[in-house]
């Protein structure tokens, strides 16, 4: 046998050539366009904060940041204007936490009920009833919630006080109505993504169908669950055409939520029905809201993913 | 056949019994508010559809898809706002869809997911997915009808905006159906020797153009019921002709309801009703077809 | 591959199929020509008062029935609203329900726009009520003010207030926003200066709004234009103002003979001078002219008084140089 030397330690060159070399540049090109459409979501984040600041930041080199949050007067609008949003604030508040209150029980009952106690037939006709819930546009549920919610139910059954023609309290029932599907399907991915082994060890110790589900399953959800409430919260925060329609125009500041009241949506909604032109103060103004509503959307995200992953490592 | 033994009878009974009668009550009162949960979330869509049909029949004919808009009740229809939403969401689909596969098709099958710069985009996109669409009417109302773009209140502009707001649904539904196609394919190919790329476009997109199709027409079909950002934006206008061209004025479904609804006189309300009948069997149709779309050839893939 | 091209493809073909569709659908043989001759076409944008919105959409569509090369699109940005984007050029058509002001004139010629105007019809400035509301048909211009001016802002709440004979039942108040000339003409004529109101009440550019608030609320008061008054009988119930010479109702003879005091006013249109030179933004105005006495009462508006249907066409005469 002769064993040759000269080719066997003959350095292998690992460039590609010709046709490989072709398919590694076509390669690259769509490597970059479809990086590049990427990135290019990053810059639409970039241009919202923009196009919130650069105006923002021109109202408030207009009104103090004092009279902002220490006035509680809210008519941009009128001459002469008042800045203190603290009016609106409230009124998201309301109309959010009417609609949590909604959203959160019903919304994760029958997350339950699909994840613990439906069986594949109820499920199969439930889940789609559910998705066409989700998608009823905003403006049919503010012409449910004006012309139907807020006469025949609100005003004729509500106990406490004086329910308007437009309420915040309709409103915020409509909302939650709209977003429990979102609590509903995020809350139950959560769930059925326990393993089964849990179940059956609560089942085994002789725990109910409810006490599985409690004490658990629902635990065991628990960061699925909160991300799901936050996701819905921040829906209902931002929610603007039904609390339009339903709630009225006037800002309030007050302790009954048959009363009318705008929030920071339906403000910004409000406004720019009327178009303002830009750089005018009711311009501005619309923006400087934007931005306080963007601010704490955003914040309540970072919350989210931050519950996330804290519960998370305990679990699993 | 094996005889259960007394103190097996025992145990079985003791164990049955152990469950307390208060237990059972608060089972059976849980149940209940499960059943109710189900009822309020089914009920209010029922009693909705039914207010809907009954308020919106006497409107309910080809007249209202014929005629145009009208300050006479008696003849006001809604054609422009159906050639004007199949115009501004057939060009957001038409701007959205490749981007956003693209994107996720970057994130899924080239990024390294380690790198900072692709997580930041990863986190960019899930924040972007849950800021109110309100917030995009207002971007393009400072950048797009305004400002550096200045397209006006016209389609193109209402087309750019919508695509902001589905973008990030796009890319997520896109991902999650790429990553529905199993590593083995991926795996299988590159042993070959193909290159990623033609991985990626012989074996996976094929395998998970289903999952894209079913993701794409839900976040289109959501395009199709905003209302918010474009009312920023000036679609609140009396429009009584078809869009001709990506400049011209448009109005679309959502917002022809809400201007019945703001129109002073009550004859007014059939139509919003009766519109918002249409846009529902419209929204109705394209989440079938997705469905079905799904249902269809994901079978192929087990 | 195949499939998603093949996908792809008949995607885009059934797009263009349907955008061609839209083509068609626009360019229809005009069946009948606009006085003035010819085939006419180009886009007129119109915006301004929700007042006299509903007037001009009549006006609008039927022009445009007989003359289907041309596009009119008529948006409500308020009184207001409509003078900022017609001083700078964006529109051919303002609506108004009160005069231009000054300074908005002052803008509009450092833009070298010219506006032209013309008066559409008169209105009569209503105040409205609920049915129910059994205590008063008539409201003198003091007690106006002293509901809406902006010493009430948080005071008065209560119709008793107004006048101690009147019961003890909670106000509320719908109207107009900042925009709307009708606003500026109420806020003018009923609190002395424009723009001065108490701010506590229900504001919007939607006159539906203050007709569902005022249906909906015992207590509840407004104020809009009168078309929207005839429109919904039953609904509402307009009081009768008492300007200084006695209770009179809103009606067109009282606001024509002039006894409908302070709340009788007329309506304006203003025209881009130079939008005018065009030949379907003349068409228009001369449609209006010609038709004023049905489109008002279509749209169930006050009609011009004879002597300003004269001036009006005598105007027209001489901008369009007929």
């Amino acid at each position: 046998m002769v064993i040759r030397t000269d080719t066997a330690l003959a350095p292998v060159s690992l460039r590609a050539t010709g046709a490989t070399r072709r398919r590694l540049y076509v390669q690259a090109l769509f490597k970059g366009l479809f990086g590049l459409a990427a990135f290019l979501t990053v810059g639409v984040t970039i241009l919202i904060v923009l196009s919130l600041l650069i105006p923002a930041l021109r109202f408030f080199s207009e009104v103090s940041l004092g009279e902002f949050f220490g006035s509680t007067r809210w008519t941009p609008l009128f001459e002469p204007p008042s800045f203190g949003v603290w009016p609106i604030v409230v009124g998201t508040a309301w109309t959010t936490g009417i609609a949590l209150l909604v959203a959160i029980p019903f919304g994760l009952g029958v997350a339950v009920y699909l994840s613990e106690y439906a069986d594949r037939r109820v499920r199969a006709i439930l889940k789609p009833f559910l998705e066409i819930l989700a998608g009823v546009p905003t403006v049919v549920l503010g012409f449910f919630g004006l012309f139907l919610v807020n006469p025949e139910i609100v005003q004729r059954f509500w106990p406490i006080g004086t329910v308007s023609t437009f309420s915040g309290l309709a409103a915020g029932l409509v909302v939650g109505v709209m977003i429990i599907p979102t609590v509903a399907s995020l809350a139950e991915d959560a769930m059925t993504a326990v393993p089964r082994g849990l179940r059956e060890g609560g089942f085994a110790l002789g725990g109910t169908r409810r006490e599985v589900a409690t004490s658990v399953v629902f635990p065991a959800a628990l960061s699925g669950i909160v991300a799901a409430i936050v996701l819905a919260g921040s829906r209902a925060i931002g929610e603007t055409t039904i609390v339009l329609l339903v709630a009225g125009s006037r800002p309030t500041l007050g302790w009954n939520p048959g009363d009318q009241m705008q929030s920071m949506a339906s403000f910004i909604g409000f406004a720019g029905i009327g178009d303002q032109p830009t750089g005018s103060t009711g311009y501005l103004t619309i923006f400087a809201v934007g931005l306080l509503l963007f601010i704490i959307t955003f914040l309540l995200n970072i919350v989210s993913i931050r519950i996330v992953r804290r519960f998370r490592e305990v679990y699993e | 056949m094996t005889s259960v033994s007394p103190e097996q009878v025992a145990t079985a009974v003791a164990l049955r019994s152990s469950t307390s009668p208060r237990r059972r009550v608060v089972d059976a009162v849980f149940k209940l508010f499960l059943w109710i949960s189900v009822g309020v979330a089914l009920g209010t869509l029922i009693t909705l559809l039914i207010d809907l049909i009954t308020e919106g029949w006497p409107r309910l004919n080809s007249d209202l898809v014929v005629n145009m808009p009208s300050a006479r009740p008696e003849r006001a229809g809604i054609q422009s706002a159906i050639f004007g939403s199949l115009w501004v969401v057939g060009t957001t689909a038409l701007i959205s869809i490749p981007t956003g596969v693209s994107a996720a098709i970057y994130l899924e099958e080239f990024a390294k997911k380690d790198r900072w710069y692709n997580r930041l985009i990863e986190l960019n996109i899930q924040n972007l997915a849950s800021v109110p669409s309100v917030v995009y009417g207002m971007l393009g109302l400072a950048f797009i009808a305004r400002g550096v773009l200045s397209f006006g209140f016209t389609v193109m502009t209402a087309a750019l905006i919508l695509t902001l707001v589905v973008l990030p649904t796009v890319v997520i539904a896109s991902r999650e159906a790429l990553r529905a196609v199993p590593n083995s394919l991926r795996h299988g190919s590159l042993a070959l020797g193909a290159t990623e790329w033609e991985t990626v476009y012989r074996q996976v997109l094929p395998a998970a153009v289903p999952g894209i199709a079913t993701g794409t027409i839900l976040s289109t079909s959501r395009a199709l019921g905003e209302s918010a950002p474009l009312l920023l934006v000036g679609a609140l206008t009396f429009v009584t002709f078809n869009p001709e061209g990506f400049d011209s004025s448009y109005t679309v479904l959502p917002l022809a309801i809400f201007r019945f609804i703001s129109e002073a006189r009550i004859e007014f309300r059939p139509l919003a009703a009766a519109a918002s009948v249409v846009l529902l069997i419209v929204l109705l149709g394209m989440n079938s077809i997705a469905i079905f779309v799904r249902n269809r050839f994901e079978k192929k893939l087990r | 591959m195949k499939s998603r091209t093949m996908r792809l493809m008949s995607l885009l073909a059934v797009l263009a199929l349907l955008l061609a569709a839209c083509g068609d659908g626009g360019a229809e043989e005009p069946a009948t020509t606009a006085a003035g001759g010819g085939e006419l076409e180009g886009d007129i944008v119109i915006d301004g008062s929700s007042t006299v919105t509903p007037l001009i959409t009549v006006a609008a569509e039927d022009f445009q029935i007989e003359n289907p090369g041309v596009r009119v699109t008529v948006a409500t940005s308020g009184t207001g609203g409509g003078f900022e984007k017609f001083c700078v050029g964006e529109t051919d058509v303002s609506m108004a329900s009160r005069p231009i002001s000054e300074e908005e004139t002052g803008i509009c010629e450092t833009n070298a726009i010219e506006p032209v105007e013309f008066i559409v019809a008169n209105d009569a400035l209503s105040v409205i009520v609920n049915p129910g509301n059994d205590w008063t048909t008539c409201l003198t211009v003091e007690q106006l003010n002293t509901m809406w001016g902006p010493e009430a802002e948080g005071t008065i709440n209560i119709w008793n207030q107004i006048d101690p004979a009147f019961p003890d039942q909670a106000m509320n108040l719908f109207g107009a926003g900042s925009d709307s000339g009708t606003f500026d003409y109420f806020t003018d004529e009923i609190n002395g200066e424009e723009g001065v109101i108490r701010t506590d009440y229900n504001p919007s550019e939607d006159d539906n709004v203050t007709i569902i608030g005022v249906e909906g609320d015992v207590g509840a008061v407004g104020f809009l234009g009168l078309s929207y008054v005839l429109e919904n009988e039953g609904r509402i119930i307009a009081l009768e103002v008492d300007g200084g010479n006695g209770c009179v109702a809103p009606s067109a003879e009282t606001v024509i003979d002039g006894s409908y005091v302070p709340l009788g006013r007329p309506l304006f249109v203003y025209f881009k001078a130079e939008s005018l030179q065009r030949p379907e933004v003349a068409a228009f105005a001369r449609y209006y002219a010609d038709n004023q006495e049905s489109i008002t009462q279509t749209a169930l508006f006050i009609p011009l008084s004879d002597e300003q249907a004269a001036q009006q066409q005598a105007e027209l005469d001489e901008i369009t140089g007929d």
